[in-house]
């Protein structure tokens, strides 16, 4: 019973070293130098096998769909993952294989749509390993990595088995004498966000919720970073205060219009609802999905072409108009 | 006057009768949301609704797909972070969450994580927790919309993944969890329960119209609590279904189920 263990019996992937990511970031290249590249150059450069990598958005809200399509056909293996509020970014690496380590706080699911197949058989039959948080205990181990401090407490996850299958110990309050859970802080060695405007040197700009982007991006020790557009530097000086990353957490930097594709991406285009039902349905057979994933994936060179074969302009104009409530969806 | 309805309806339609003006709800998509649009319409017109990736106080347009997605910030007076929504439910200023999962036992402990006995290969790997152990440790009242039946009202959840009363009265004090909170009504296609003051068990108030005693203990699987004065859930009035159904989810994504 959650009584008679009081301290998480999973492992702990990501050890919160502090010091070393002090080390770390000192030596991170600083300068404001141009990072903008591709995404098969970034992928091959930043994410190496073995990694840990931590995606930004909300699984299918402002996700950087083109890396992750890249990590899947330069076939990545070993990765851990971090399974904040992961959705349709999750789904993807699943149906690549590509991890086998993973802290969970929600994954498998897309929500209301439904459960993925494939990564439902990465936990039941694949033998990933997963240790269990939530999606603030994920939230507020990147703030505790983004403060530089070993662990942060909180009240959550204590009494449960979400506690006993974690790595988060239980610890006494030095001034209320209270149980806390102490949360280890997280340092991925990759995080991918994608954002509205970035410039050449990294500086980024995002709009609607933040989710735990801010933080994520402080705490990782490499960062890649896909926009909507390419904005001068002139557009981040006029308003420093709309910066959600600055330039030096950077390491790469590559435009990509329509990058949360099939994700929403908020004030510009919406979900394409369509796409992600035939990509759950093609799940339920192996071979469908090898298909599939051959088709809108291995097939294809980069991220332009899958726009293209989902349905290039018009699909995307349709999109728009729904973000916008222009259009309305068809009754589902 | 009773108005044809579903019980999707009639869960909604209790549900969103709970939440009073000026209150603060953190939901998801599906039915809760539901009901807090049909009450920030009908009853609670500053009912404060967030998400918990971000969205505060939205005006919502249509149902959102996603707790994240554009919707759940459309006109909203603020668009934050997880951590900032996760603070506010720390920090006391959240009254209500609602909460769902794939089962359920008489102590409000809600499984969302994985069917199965062995935890390193699970027989169904459900997602885990998300916000949903968040939630239901730091918001003040945690209620629940579910469908009712043996399979989802367990005597034993095979994990517990977000807490109600635990063990039993004290067991949430005692594990750390914010004193004052845990479920509250748990809403299903058969009846309201809440739960006991002693023992912190779920006790039925209120069974729906044509709905029996032995209809609903046959459908739990494990030993319900009645009320003393136990009632007939009001249904759905002829106000409350022409909202929904026009205003709340017209195309019928949630009531159509």
């Amino acid at each position: 019973m959650p009584e008679a263990q009081p301290e998480g019996t999973r492992p702990l992937f990501m050890a919160p070293d502090v010091d070393a990511a002090r080390q770390h970031f000192r030596t991170k290249a600083k300068g404001m130098v141009d990072k903008v590249t591709t995404v098969s150059e970034a992928v091959a450069r930043l994410i190496h096998d073995g990694d840990y990598i931590a995606i930004g958005g909300f699984g299918t809200n402002r996700i950087p769909t083109a890396v992750l399509h890249e990590i899947v056909r330069q076939g990545k293996r070993h990765l851990g993952v971090s399974g904040h509020t992961a959705t349709h970014d999750f789904q993807i690496l699943a149906a690549g294989g590509c991890m086998d380590r993973c802290d969970v706080a929600y994954v498998v699911g897309l929500e209301a749509r439904g459960l993925s197949r494939a990564a439902r058989r990465l936990f039941e039959d694949a033998g990933v390993q997963a240790t269990e948080w939530t999606n603030a205990a994920l939230a507020w181990r990147y703030r505790a990595a983004a403060m530089g401090i070993p662990f942060i407490p909180a009240r959550i996850m204590l009494g449960t088995d979400t506690l006993r299958y974690s790595a988060a110990k239980v610890i006494t309050c030095p001034y209320t004498g209270m149980k806390l859970v102490a949360l280890p802080a997280l340092y991925p060695d990759v995080a991918i966000i994608h954002v509205h405007r970035a410039d050449r040197y990294g500086n980024c700009q995002i709009d609607g919720i933040n989710v735990a982007d801010n933080d994520l991006a402080r705490a990782a020790k490499r960062v890649i970073i896909t926009t909507e557009r390419l904005v001068p530097t002139e557009e981040f000086r006029r308003e420093p205060h709309r910066t959600a990353i600055p330039f030096f957490c950077v390491d790469a930097v590559i435009e990509v219009p329509y990058g949360s594709y099939p994700g929403n991406m908020p004030y510009e285009y919406f979900s394409d609802e369509e796409h992600l039902r035939e990509w759950l349905a093609a799940e339920e057979d192996p071979q469908t999905f090898r298909k599939f994933l051959d088709k809108y994936i291995y097939g294809t060179r980069d991220f332009n072409e899958y726009l293209e074969l989902c349905g290039g302009i018009e699909k995307l104009r349709r999109l728009r108009a729904l973000e916008f409530l222009v259009e309305r969806p068809n009754s589902a | 006057m009773a108005a044809d309805y579903n019980p999707m309806e009639l869960m909604i339609c209790l549900a969103a009768r709970y939440l009073e003006d000026g209150a603060t709800v953190v939901v998801g998509t599906g039915a809760p949301c539901a009901a807090a649009m049909l009450a920030q319409r009908l009853y609670a017109p500053n009912l404060i609704i967030m998400f918990e990736a971000g969205g505060v106080a939205p005006i919502l347009p249509t149902m959102p797909i996603s707790v994240g997605d554009s919707r759940t910030f459309w006109r909203a007076v603020m668009a934050t972070s997880m951590d900032d929504i996760m603070s506010f439910c720390q920090k006391g200023m959240v009254d209500y969450t609602f909460l769902g999962g794939a089962q359920v036992d008489m102590y409000g402990n809600i499984n969302s994580t994985m069917i199965g006995t062995d935890y390193a290969r699970p027989r169904v790997r459900l997602p885990g927790s998300g916000g949903a152990n968040d939630l239901g440790s730091l918001c003040w009242r945690t209620m629940m919309i579910t469908p009712h039946d043996r399979r989802r009202f367990v005597e034993r959840c095979d994990f517990i993944t977000t807490p109600g009363y635990l063990t039993g009265p004290g067991a949430r004090e005692a594990a750390g969890l914010p004193p004052g909170t845990g479920p509250y009504k748990v809403i299903t296609n058969l009846c309201v329960i809440g739960f006991d003051e002693e023992t912190k068990r779920m006790r039925v108030e209120s069974l729906h119209p044509g709905v029996t005693r032995e209809q609903v203990q046959e459908n739990t699987g494990f030993e319900l609590l009645w009320a003393e004065d136990l009632r007939r859930s009001e249904p759905p009035t002829a106000e409350e279904l022409e909202v929904l159904r026009r205003e709340v989810d017209p195309y019928r994504y949630i009531i159509g189920r």
